[in-house]
C-alpha cells in the first residue's frame, strides 16, 4: 500500500521542472507571449530531448510507454512553469486517440513521429463537449464539413484529431485541401487554441474511434488540465508566501499579519488535497476504468474551483503589485482561467458527473 | 501508486472478517459514545482486546493486546468493522489521550493502576484543560493548585469537560507555580471526580443538548503523588498527549457515509412533483461537495500511507482538521437546504426527517470547527508550520509572567 509517487515518478517531474527553470524563465515566457504564436519551439525541442512528447506512447513506437499519472506529473510541472508549449492535446489526447482508435497503419504512420516530436497533433473535440457559436463537424463519404472551435495545441500542428457530430474521430492532415486554420486569441498567451473551418476536407477515420474513445480522451484531457491547474496554483501559492515574507508594511512583513497569513493558509488548505485527487484520477484512468470518468470530472471541476480561488487570492496577497504586468503573476492567473473553461467548465462537468452516477437521466 | 495490500495485510483482513462473522452476534446494539458503556459493551470491549481489535498496541502487562504498531492493520480493523456495521472498540478521552500519556510519562504504579481499567471501559475519564479565560491560549490557564502538606488544594473552573457527569476520574491541568513563566508553571494531575469540592454543571449548547459541562473546583484536595510527570512540566505532559490525538486525522469514512445519506435524501425527497435531485442548483452543490470529498479521501490515504512508511505528509496532514470539519458542516448545510422548510423541523416534530439529525449535525459541527483548535488557530498552524510564514510578533508586555 503506497498512495504516493515512486522515486522514478519524482525524478521525471523534477527533470521537467528543472529544465523549465533553466530554459524557460519568466523572461522567455514574456517573449513568447508577445510573439506571433503562443508557442516556444525551443522549449518544445528541449522537452522532446527529455522524452516528453512520447510520455504515453508505447516503447515499440519510440515513446516512454508510461501511464497517465506520469503524464499528469509533467502537466503539473508545465503549469507550474507556465510553459509556452503544447501538452494536453498534442502529447496525451492525440496519441491516446490513435493508440486506442487507430488502425495499425495509422499507428505506424503517426505514433513514432509524435513520440520523437518530429510531428505534432492538435485535437478538435470541443464540439463534443459543448457546441458554441454553431460549431460542429459533419462526416459524409470520408469528407468533413463544418467548424471546430477551441482546437487545442493548434499552432504548427501537422495533424488534427477531429470529432464529428456523432463523436467519432477522424485524422486530418494540416495541408488537406479545404481546411482553413484560424488562430484564436485567449487571455493565456502561453497556450495555442485555434479554429478549424472544414469544407469537403478529406479525412481518415479512426476505425476504433467511436464515442467511447472520444470519452476516454476527454477524460484524459480533463485530468491533464486539472494537473496543469495544480501546478499553476502551487506556483501561485509559493509566490504569495515568498512575497508576504519580504514585503514590509507597518514595520513588519505582511505575512506576519493574520489577515494575510490566513489567505495563504486557505489557499494551501484548499489546494493540497487536490494533489491527491489528481494523482488518483490519473491512476484510475489506467487502473480503475469503472471510476475513471467520474474521477476525471471530479478532478477537472474541483481543480477549476480551487484554481480560481487560488489565482484570485494569490493576486490579492501581492496587493497592487499582483495586478501589474511587472510581477508576471497574471501568466498563472490566465493559465488557470483558460484551463477552467476548456473541455467543459465546472458546472457542465458536474452535471456530467451526476449523469454518470445515474442521479439524473442520461 | 500501489493501492493493494501486502499478503500479510490481506491475511490480516481475512482474520478480522472471520472474527466478525464468528462474534458479531455478541456486539452491543447502538453506540452512545459519551456515556458509561453498558455491561454488554464492556464485555464486547474485553473480547476485542483479547483478539487485538481494541487496545491493540497497549502492552500486555497493562492489559492490552501488545501488538507492534501497524497503522494499516488499524485501518483494516476500522474499515471492516464499519463495513459490517459492528461497533468498534471504545473511544474515549481516557483511551485516546490519558493512556498514551501514562505509557509515555506515568510511573509504573500509575500505569498498572489505570491503564487496564481505562481500556476496558471500567473507568471513565474527563479532560480538564480549557477554562473560560483560556481557550486558544490554553497555557494561560488559572486554575490554582496550592501546596498544603502532602496535598494540592485546587480552586478554579474548567469548561468543555465532556463526560464530566459520567466520569470517575479527571486528568487536569492546574497552575502549581504561579511565579513561573506561563508554560512552566503548570502540572498535570489525575484525581477522582468524587473528590469533595467538585461541582459539575451541564453546559447546554445551541443544539439544545448538554454535550459538555462546566466543572468547578472549591478546595479540592488531591495527594501530591497523583501528578503525572514532573511538577511544573504539565504543559509538556499535555502536549505529549496531544501528539497522540488521532481525532486530528479526521475520518473520511464518516464523511463519506454522511455524503451518501445526503445523496439518498436528494434522490428520495420531492418538492412539488420533482425530485430534489432534479433541481440543478442543489444538484450542482451536491456534486461540488462530492468532488471535495474525493479530494479529502485521497488526501487521507496519502497521509496514512506516509505515516505507515515512517514519514510525515506535512501540509497534507496539517490541513485535515480545518478542511474536514468545514466539509462535514457543508454536507449538513446542503441537506437542510435540500429539505427546505422541512429542514428546520426539530425535537420530534411531525414531518421530521432523520430524527432531526441534519440540524443537530449542522449545529454540532460548527462546534467542531471551533473546538480542538479553532479554524483560525488551524490557519496559523498551516501558515507557520506548513508554509513557513512569519509568526505574529509577541506583544511586549505579554510573556514571561502570567
Amino acid at each position: 500500500m503506497e498512495f504516493g509517487l515512486s522515486s522514478e515518478q519524482r525524478m521525471l517531474q523534477d527533470a521537467v521542472a528543472r529544465y523549465l527553470a533553466e530554459q524557460s524563465p519568466l523572461r522567455h515566457v514574456r517573449d513568447i507571449a508577445t510573439a506571433a504564436k503562443p508557442y516556444s519551439p525551443d522549449v518544445a525541442a528541449g522537452l522532446a530531448d527529455l522524452g516528453v512528447p512520447g510520455v504515453v506512447i508505447p516503447a515499440e513506437f519510440g515513446g516512454m510507454g508510461l501511464g497517465l499519472l506520469e503524464a499528469a506529473l509533467i502537466a503539473e510541472a508545465l503549469g507550474h512553469g507556465v510553459a509556452p508549449v503544447h501538452f494536453a492535446a498534442a502529447h496525451v489526447m492525440a496519441p491516446l486517440a490513435i493508440m486506442l482508435g487507430g488502425s495499425d497503419a495509422q499507428r505506424l504512420a503517426w505514433l513514432p513521429k509524435l513520440a520523437s516530436g518530429e510531428a505534432t497533433a492538435a485535437v478538435a473535440i470541443s464540439q463534443s463537449v459543448e457546441r458554441r457559436d454553431g460549431a460542429g463537424v459533419a462526416a459524409r463519404d470520408g469528407r468533413l464539413d463544418g467548424t471546430a472551435l477551441f482546437v487545442l495545441d493548434a499552432a504548427d500542428a501537422d495533424l488534427f484529431v477531429v470529432a464529428d457530430t456523432t463523436g467519432a474521430l477522424h485524422l486530418v492532415v494540416a495541408d488537406a485541401a479545404g481546411l482553413t486554420q484560424i488562430p484564436l486569441t485567449t487571455i493565456d498567451k502561453t497556450r495555442s487554441v485555434g479554429e478549424l473551418r472544414l469544407t469537403g476536407v478529406k479525412a481518415d477515420p479512426l476505425p476504433g474511434g467511436g464515442i467511447e474513445t472520444t470519452r476516454r480522451i476527454i477524460d484524459a484531457g480533463r485530468i491533464m488540465l486539472a494537473a496543469d491547474i495544480l501546478g499553476a496554483g502551487t506556483a501561485m501559492i509559493e509566490q504569495a508566501v515568498a512575497y508576504a515574507g519580504t514585503r514590509v508594511q507597518f514595520g513588519r512583513p505582511i505575512g506576519s499579519f493574520q489577515a494575510v497569513k490566513h489567505m495563504c493558509a486557505e489557499m494551501a488548505a484548499a489546494l493540497e488535497p487536490c494533489r491527491s485527487l489528481v494523482w488518483y484520477a490519473a491512476h484510475a484512468f489506467d487502473h480503475a476504468p469503472d471510476e475513471a470518468s467520474l474521477m476525471a470530472c471530479h478532478a477537472k471541476s474541483h481543480l477549476s474551483e480551487v484554481g480560481r480561488f487560488v489565482a484570485r487570492t494569490s493576486t490579492e496577497v501581492h496587493g497592487g503589485m499582483g495586478f501589474t504586468d511587472l510581477a508576471g503573476l497574471h501568466f498563472w492567473f490566465k493559465r488557470i482561467g483558460l484551463d477552467r473553461q476548456l473541455l467543459g467548465g465546472p458546472e457542465l462537468v458536474r452535471n456530467e458527473a451526476a449523469r454518470l452516477q445515474g442521479w439524473i437521466a442520461a | 501508486m500501489d493501492l493493494t495490500y501486502s499478503p500479510e495485510h490481506q491475511a490480516f483482513r481475512r482474520e478480522v472478517l472471520d472474527f466478525l462473522n464468528a462474534h458479531r452476534h455478541a456486539a452491543p446494539k447502538g453506540g452512545g459514545a459519551a456515556q458509561r458503556p453498558s455491561a454488554e459493551a464492556v464485555a464486547w470491549q474485553k473480547l476485542l482486546i483479547a483478539h487485538g481489535y481494541a487496545a491493540r498496541t497497549i502492552p500486555k502487562e497493562y492489559g492490552g493486546y501488545g501488538a507492534a504498531p501497524d497503522i494499516l492493520k488499524s485501518r483494516i480493523i476500522g474499515e471492516e468493522f464499519a463495513r459490517a456495521s459492528v461497533p468498534p472498540g471504545l473511544q474515549s478521552q481516557g483511551i485516546s489521550m490519558l493512556v498514551p500519556t501514562l505509557l509515555e510519562l506515568g510511573t509504573e504504579e500509575q500505569k498498572r493502576q489505570w491503564i487496564g481499567p481505562t481500556i476496558r471501559g471500567e473507568v471513565i475519564w474527563c479532560q480538564g484543560y480549557s477554562e473560560p479565560g483560556s481557550g486558544s491560549d490554553l497555557a494561560s490557564l488559572q486554575t490554582r493548585a496550592t501546596e498544603d502538606g502532602d496535598d494540592f488544594v485546587i480552586n478554579g473552573q474548567k469548561i468543555w469537560t465532556s463526560t464530566a457527569r459520567e466520569a470517575d476520574m479527571i486528568f487536569c491541568l492546574v497552575r502549581t507555580e504561579p511565579d513561573k513563566a506561563k508554560h512552566d508553571g503548570i502540572s498535570y494531575l489525575i484525581f477522582s471526580m468524587k473528590t469533595p469540592g467538585i461541582e459539575v454543571r451541564p453546559l447546554v449548547t445551541m443544539t439544545g443538548h448538554a454535550e459538555f459541562n462546566e466543572t468547578f473546583f472549591t478546595d479540592v484536595r488531591v495527594p501530591k503523588s497523583q501528578i503525572v510527570g514532573k511538577r511544573g512540566q504539565g504543559w509538556f505532559v499535555a502536549n505529549a498527549t496531544l501528539k497522540h490525538e488521532r481525532g486530528m486525522l479526521g475520518d473520511p469514512g464518516q464523511l463519506e457515509s454522511r455524503f451518501l445519506a445526503l445523496a439518498e435524501l436528494m434522490r428520495n425527497e420531492t418538492a412539488g412533483d420533482s425530485r430534489i435531485m432534479d433541481n440543478p442548483i442543489l444538484r450542482d452543490r451536491l456534486l461540488r461537495l462530492q468532488a471535495e470529498l474525493a479530494a479529502m479521501k485521497f488526501n487521507g490515504l496519502r497521509v496514512l500511507s506516509a505515516s505507515a512508511n515512517g514519514g510525515d505528509a506535512g501540509l497534507a496532514r496539517l490541513i485535515v482538521k480545518l478542511q474536514a470539519c468545514e466539509l462535514a458542516h457543508q454536507i449538513s448545510a446542503l441537506a437542510i437546504d435540500a429539505l427546505g422548510e422541512l429542514g428546520v423541523l426539530y425535537d420530534g416534530s411531525p414531518h421530521l426527517r432523520a430524527h432531526g439529525a441534519w440540524q443537530q449535525a449542522y449545529m454540532f459541527q460548527l462546534g467542531l470547527i471551533i473546538g480542538g483548535g479553532t479554524a483560525q488557530i488551524q490557519k496559523n498552524i498551516i501558515a507557520e508550520r506548513g508554509l513557513g510564514m512569519p509568526r505574529e510578533p509577541k506583544l511586549a508586555q505579554e510573556g514571561s509572567r502570567v
